[in-house]
């Protein structure tokens, strides 16, 4: 059904050139990609990488014309095998969607019919390109070779039924039902585990082994460096720099890609900082913090032996965790590192004491904490304070700045509307927050101004110890630099202990000084972060390294990752 | 390189396009929309003729004058007559009073009635909850004629009858969604988080719990009030309300039907204050929902 063959040799798969696309009624367009221009050529992989709002996935939406009818799109030229893709009618673009450009979506349980069984939503493309054949035995052999196990079972079930990982490929899989020459993955890979990651890409890299054309837009450099041929870096609307991907990853030539790459959290970026200072920020009096492993200072948080268990939908309890036991000392961050399931926030919450242990206990600075009732824990929550994964849902948001990091301010140590306001003040001054936004509410802010309001608001009441739960994952590179530094450069200051939740490796091997692996509830391993990054003990630790995409080794993937 | 990614704004583009600007009163009333601002001045003109109904016109809505009955609409009688000779356009300036009296209070009894069960629903456990969910699927099944009648049997028929009535009714409607809001906000973020700041439950419930709440509820009252007006004035055409001689739009279309086939006036200019006052306060409805979502939305 395709026609690699029947194109010129040497002409690319895919060539585009000046490419402009925007929205908004005519005279009022807002140009969201800005006269960019790639190509990409059967067997090779260009990655498209950016922040949020550079125009990457607009891009991708162009290519298989879905960018809807509010959009304008231009180019010098937009070719397929030779075959312009300027001006389709709706109908010539659903004949080439699926059997010439497969497209992979980004959520894959958004983007699959919740009400259709997994097999027919891969049958889709076949049934509707007239594919002949038996489309049941097809869908098996494509689930098969999107290495989903139990296919037949697979293809009977809904959606939610499918775990994140097998969700996505069945997506996959459908998108390239009819193996079309040209593939393009939107983020196929976030929110998913590093484990379930590396087993998406060694899929990807198997289509492009097998000839055909990939183009990989993601945020993620770790993750592009370990399939790309060839990247793009945009930067609102435009591409900033292109080549090779050993060039751009490794010499990069513009200061975007160079700041971009050095935001990453990574092995040597440790006790350093990963943002440029931004001018008028916050700057500690202190040196650069040296990793405080003091023993001897009484602990903030002990925690012993401790189990919850949830009863799941089908009646069975879970235990979400088993036999954990913790302790955090003051001025250290213990790093909890885990896919999802595994039990850091269940975990978190029990230290928070907004969830009771069925077993076990937490005492707080010796005392007990989790067996108090809660009226007597009331006055002494403030010493443990929390950021959460989502500042925007953690605010109400009928609340303006001023009154979110208001209310979390002692009365009893600011009395009076002035000193209050002096401290809202102090504290969002802190984090680096402009006052211009005191009268803000949650929804006018960027993500990474409303993390650092929700860090303002974390040290209000004067905390020992913040728990910190994934508090960057939802960032883009640069800001999630941003933040780190923050916490590290408050941590130095006010000499505050972190419990740092995230499943993000990188990351905690940045900020800890202690890390906790934890599986399926458990501790399988637990030591200083030099120990566990260079001499982990445990296999799952050595597979959790093994699955995540570094920059400093850009290798094939593994193909034994797929079971 | 600092240039390359700014510091405050994550690439992303402000919802909202930033602070709200906040003009003056003049430059809010030129951004209505027509229809609104219409909306605005009619219930402006409905509020001054149930304050002070003397300023819209000079006559007496009881004076009896057989020798003008049943005129058609005309200078000296905008609205025509009825079959006594009282002037329609005073009548209806008058009933303005008792059916705007009957639209809010009804709404507040039912608003009233709702959030003291939906709350407690909504935050006391199981238990309270199962309790007043079949309260409510009793009131629910109630038809609300009958109810009614038996209220106007216990106090006799009247404004207050009216209002109780159909307060009561409007209830459980409003009770199900409070608790539905109730449930929704308990278990939001941030009310999680403000435990974690060790407030005190009421602390939560009164400064978070409670406005988030209630703030869908400020535009379905307002609506409410127009549906209100036109059940109470249901209730007068069924004789189950006021009394009458007195003006009262709903009375006055029940005193009308009789002459409809020949005093059209007699239904239509009742009718069209009715109909008026309901869109009128749909559409500030409307508005001020607008208004409270792009707010925060």
């Amino acid at each position: 059904m395709s026609d690699i063959q029947s194109a010129k040799p040497d002409a690319p798969l895919l060539a585009v050139e000046n490419l402009k696309v925007g929205f908004g009624p005519r005279g009022h367009v807002n140009e969201v990609v800005r006269g960019s221009s790639f190509a990409v050529e059967a067997g090779r992989c260009l990655a498209i990488v950016g922040e949020s709002g550079s125009g990457k996935t607009v891009t991708a939406r162009t290519l298989v014309g879905l960018t809807g009818e509010r959009s304008h799109v231009s180019a010098d030229l937009m070719e397929l095998n030779g075959q312009s893709l300027l001006g389709l009618s709706g109908r010539r673009w659903r004949a080439l969607r699926g059997a010439e450009i497969g497209f992979v979506l980004q959520d894959a349980l958004v983007s699959l019919d919740p009400l259709r069984k997994v097999g027919k939503e891969i049958a889709e493309p076949l049934r509707i390109h007239d594919w002949k054949g038996d489309r049941k035995q097809k869908v098996i052999e494509l689930l098969t070779e999107a290495g989903v196990p139990e296919p037949e079972l697979r293809a009977r079930q809904l959606p939610h039924e499918l775990s994140g990982g097998l969700r996505q490929r069945a997506l996959i899989a459908s998108a390239i039902a009819l193996d079309p020459p040209l593939l393009i993955a939107d983020e196929p890979t976030t929110a998913l585990d590093v484990t379930v990651q590396a087993q998406i890409l060694a899929l990807l890299e198997a289509t492009k082994e097998r000839g055909r054309g990939l183009i990989l837009i993601s945020h993620d450099l770790a993750v592009v460096s370990r399939l790309a041929d060839d990247v793009a870096v945009m930067n609102q609307g435009e591409i900033v720099e292109q080549g090779p991907a050993e060039q751009i990853l490794y010499s990069p030539q513009h200061a975007y890609t160079r700041a971009l790459l050095d935001a990453i959290p990574s092995e040597h970026s440790k006790g350093t900082r990963l943002a440029p200072r931004v001018a008028g920020a916050y700057i500690p009096a202190g040196n650069p913090r040296v990793p405080n492993l003091v023993a001897s200072r009484a602990p903030i948080i002990t925690a012993e032996n401790l189990v919850k268990a949830y009863r799941g939908p089908d009646g069975k309890s879970r235990t979400a965790v088993d036999h954990v036991s913790l302790e955090i000392r003051p001025g250290e961050t213990l790093g909890i590192v885990g896919e999802s399931g595994s039990g850091k926030t269940t975990t978190a919450r029990i230290v928070l004491a907004l969830v009771d242990p069925d077993s076990g206990n937490v005492t707080l600075r010796g005392k007990p904490w989790t067996t108090l009732k809660e009226k007597d824990r009331r006055q002494r929550r403030r010493r443990v304070s929390v950021v959460y994964q989502d500042p925007l849902s953690s605010f109400d948001p009928r609340w303006t700045v001023r009154r979110i990091v208001d209310d979390a301010i002692d009365e009893a140590d600011y009395k009076g509307k002035e000193a209050r306001l002096g401290r809202v003040r102090e504290l969002l001054g802190h984090v680096g927050i402009d006052e211009g936004l005191l009268e803000r509410r949650p929804l006018q802010l960027s993500g990474g101004q409303r993390q650092r309001v929700a860090i303002a608001r974390a040290l209000a009441p004067q905390p020992e110890l913040i728990v910190c739960d994934e508090p960057v994952s939802a960032l883009d590179v640069s800001i999630q630099a941003q933040v780190l530094d923050l916490l590290a450069d408050l941590q130095s200051e006010l000499n505050i202990a972190y419990l740092f939740i995230s499943h993000d490796l990188g990351v905690i091997h940045h900020v800890s000084d202690r890390v906790m692996v934890m599986k399926d509830g458990k501790v399988v391993e637990t030591g200083t972060a030099e120990d566990i990054f260079h001499a982990p003990k445990d296999e799952y630790t050595r597979q959790l390294f093994a699955a995540l995409p570094r920059l400093e080794r850009a290798q094939p993937v593994a193909k034994a990752v797929v079971a | 390189m600092a240039t390359a990614i700014d510091p405050t704004v994550g690439g992303l583009p402000l919802p909202g396009g930033g602070a709200p600007a906040r003009g003056g009163v003049v430059a809010r009333v030129r951004g209505l929309r027509p229809v609104v601002l219409l909306a605005f001045v009619f219930v402006a003109l409905l509020l001054i003729a149930a304050i002070a109904p003397s300023l819209l016109t000079k006559g007496d809505p009881l004076q009896v004058n057989l020798g003008h009955s049943l005129q058609a609409p005309s200078l000296e009688f905008p609205f025509g007559t009825d079959q006594s000779g009282r002037s329609v356009y005073t009548r209806v300036i008058y009933g303005a009073r008792e059916s705007i009296l009957i639209g809010l209070g009804a709404t507040a009894v039912g608003l009233g009635i709702a959030a003291l069960l939906g709350v407690a629903a909504g935050i006391g456990g199981k238990w309270v909850d199962n309790g007043i969910n079949r309260l409510l699927e009793v009131l629910f099944s109630f038809p609300i004629l009958l109810f009614a009648l038996f209220l106007v049997a216990i106090f006799g028929s009247g404004v207050s009858t009216q209002i109780l009535a159909v307060g009561i009714a409007s209830s459980p409607g409003y009770a199900r969604m409070i608790r539905a809001q109730v449930l929704q906000v308990k278990g939001a973020d941030y009310v999680i988080a403000s435990r974690a700041l060790g407030h005190p439950p009421s602390r939560t419930l009164f400064k978070n719990i409670l406005p988030n709440a209630f703030r869908p509820l400020v535009v379905l009252a307002t609506l409410g009030v127009g549906q209100s007006i036109v059940w109470a004035s249901a209730l007068s055409f069924l004789g189950l309300g006021v009394a009458p001689p007195a003006p009262e739009w709903g009375a006055m279309l029940d005193a009308g039907k009789d002459y409809i086939q020949t005093a059209w006036w007699l239904e239509l200019f009742p009718g069209a204050a009715i109909v008026a006052t309901t869109l009128a306060a749909s559409c500030i409805g409307r508005y001020l929902q607008r208004r409270i979502e792009g707010e925060t939305y």
